[in-house]
């Protein structure tokens, strides 16, 4: 029981960076119809910008306290990830407005492979690892759950983000003019919407959430490298997916739950793979000598936790492809 | 003497082989309501959506309000003053009306990216003065009470008159209707014409394209006829409708004498 609901804690605060990535994600596909594979990406180049500049703040104001560095590195990351959003749709994206679909679906997995070359030749090949400016010791159990103070910072800030960004959507003129922009672009700039615009600062906000997710998870895990968004990358397309993408609530959900299911499943991927469950016939000489000393065999252990994700991109796309909350499909077209 | 507002020279537009426009010239003035007729095919739509920016013209030009407009940014022709609805109904169907209508009021706001994002004051009073605005004309074109039903839920008519107000909310100088009679019936059609005309009174010029010749006939000021791409004939109502290019037009030449 207590395991169960450390996992479910755990997956809550790996959900919700999964969900701010997932959002990029949706958002883009929403207006576009375009996935957005370099998105991943960009949540890299926010988490070795934060490093590079935390690194600098350390050195050049050592006396500056933990959040003040964290928040100007988040500042930094932030603006160099909005300004790349809105450079790869000027210069990647917006020239393929009207091209078939798979052009600029391969152009996006360029640019993905640009960036992480690009970083490999600005930060090395190595894992650097990320200073632990805010606490990683759990806090004092509660109900035989720990929790550490870092990720309840991300639980929160995650929280807030996501209702910032629905009732921005919801309540303002420029949500509006983005679900004009996304139902129909043509109609909307026949309607006096400058949709270059809109599409431009949909890239840019959907960055800037990136690059916030990167920061999130190199501080939780304390490690940057330049190859570290394509897992988040693709388990946030899943949780996008998941969802139904194009739907803002959808990639929320989508994010928590996959968080949910990969940091559960993990917890007993284990046991449940344990060699030593099969009945003793089953089982050769030497595995029974483990086992009857005590020891366990499993063939899978929390290691392989990214399993989860693929299975149910899978299974999502095969038995229900417009996701959880997703529209049906004819209605877009 | 009236002013010109709105002078189309020599507009062209071709679609491959297909001539849809050669060398339209017309003249709009301010305060009129300019009809314009002509069989299937003859055009119309097409001179629409090369007025609205929707195609780029391949020769000749529109000169609006002493300037002429810009090509190949439709978002940009709405800013110059030319609103236009659509033949079959193109509205944000999964937004609410009111939301229709603020959104043609976008291009009338100046709130920032930044002042969104903080929701200085600025942008908190302009969201409320959108908002009345909204109202408003939503009341003016008579639904506000469909105000928060989504525009696909909208009965037909209601579909029509919302987008004439979000069109209206662009604050044009020029209202394009492209048939907004279709598929109406009588009452709603007679409903639709005192609509046009309090438009009109209310200073807005309004260029009608239309099907039903006798709701032309009687609402509009001036008249001009294409077929084939070509205008044929271009005056009152009464002149037009006994022109023998136009008779003949529309009914076949056997009726012409």
């Amino acid at each position: 029981m207590e395991t169960l609901l450390q996992q479910i804690v755990n997956g809550l605060v790996v959900g919700s960076v999964y969900a701010l990535v997932a959002l990029g994600y949706t958002m883009v596909y929403g207006i576009l119809g375009l996935i957005n594979f370099a998105h991943g990406d960009v949540l890299m180049v926010g988490a070795l910008v934060s490093l590079q500049v935390v690194l600098f703040v350390q050195k050049t104001w050592p006396a500056l306290g933990a959040f003040p560095t964290l928040l100007i590195a988040l500042v930094s990351a932030m603006a160099v990830c909005m300004a790349m959003g809105y450079i790869i749709e000027r210069t990647a994206y917006r020239r393929l407005r009207n091209a078939p679909r798979l052009a600029p679906l391969i152009t996006a997995i360029g640019v993905s492979f640009l960036l992480q070359t690009l970083a490999m030749i600005i930060w090395g090949r190595n894992y650097h690892s990320f200073p632990q400016l805010i606490d990683t010791t759990p806090l004092q159990p509660i109900a035989g759950v720990f929790i550490t103070p870092v990720q309840i910072i991300i639980l929160l800030s995650s929280a807030c983000l996501m209702t910032g960004l629905i009732l921005l959507v919801t309540r303002t003129k420029l949500g509006r003019a983005m679900r004009a922009t996304a139902e129909n672009h043509r109609v909307a700039s026949l309607m006096g919407v400058d949709t270059n615009k809109i599409i431009a600062t949909t890239f840019v906000l959907g960055s800037a959430l990136a690059a916030i997710a990167g920061v999130m998870f190199s501080t939780n895990y304390g490690v940057a490298h330049y190859a570290m968004g394509f897992i988040p990358g693709i388990k946030a397309f899943t949780a996008a997916v998941l969802g139904g993408i194009g739907n803002l609530g959808g990639a929320m959900v989508g994010g928590i739950v996959l968080g949910l299911v990969e940091s559960i499943g993990a917890g007993y991927l284990g046991s449940m793979t344990d060699l030593c469950n099969l009945p003793v016939w089953a089982q050769t000489a030497n595995l029974q000598e483990t086992c009857s000393n005590g020891g366990s065999f499993e063939l899978l252990s929390s290691n392989y936790q990214d399993i989860f994700a693929f299975v149910i991109l899978g299974i999502v796309l095969i038995f229900r492809p417009t996701g959880l909350m997703g529209e049906r499909v004819s209605d877009r077209a | 003497m009236s002013i010109t507002l709105l002078e189309a020279k020599n507009v062209g537009k071709r679609f491959g082989g297909l001539t849809a426009l050669s060398d339209v010239s017309l003249t709009i003035n301010k305060g009129e309501i300019y009809g314009l007729i002509g069989p299937n095919g003859a055009g119309k739509t097409t001179f629409f959506n090369v007025l609205t920016g929707a195609y780029t013209p391949n020769s000749g030009e529109f000169v609006f309000a002493g300037s002429a407009l810009p090509y190949g940014k439709p978002h940009e022709i709405v800013a110059c003053g030319i609103a236009r609805t659509f033949q079959n109904i193109r509205l944000f169907r999964e937004m609410t009306a009111l939301e229709n209508v603020m959104t043609g009021h976008h291009l009338r706001s100046n709130s920032t990216l930044w002042g969104i994002l903080a929701q200085n004051r600025h942008a908190r009073d302009e969201e409320r003065l959108i908002t009345e605005r909204a109202y408003e004309m939503l009341r003016y074109v008579g639904i506000e009470r469909h105000a928060t039903t989504l525009a696909r839920n909208l009965s037909y008519g209601d579909q029509r008159r919302l987008e004439i107000a979000r069109a209206l909310a662009t604050e044009p100088q020029l209202l394009s209707l492209d048939e907004p009679a279709a598929g109406m019936n009588a009452t709603e059609t007679a409903q639709l014409r005192e609509l046009i005309s309090t438009i009109r009174n209310d200073g807005v010029t309004v260029l009608l394209i239309e099907h039903d010749v006798k709701l032309v006939m009687g609402l509009c000021d001036r008249v001009a006829v294409l077929n084939f791409g070509r205008k044929i004939a271009e005056d009152v109502p009464a002149v037009v409708q006994k022109n023998h290019e136009v008779i003949e037009a529309y009914l076949g030449s056997s009726h012409a004498h």
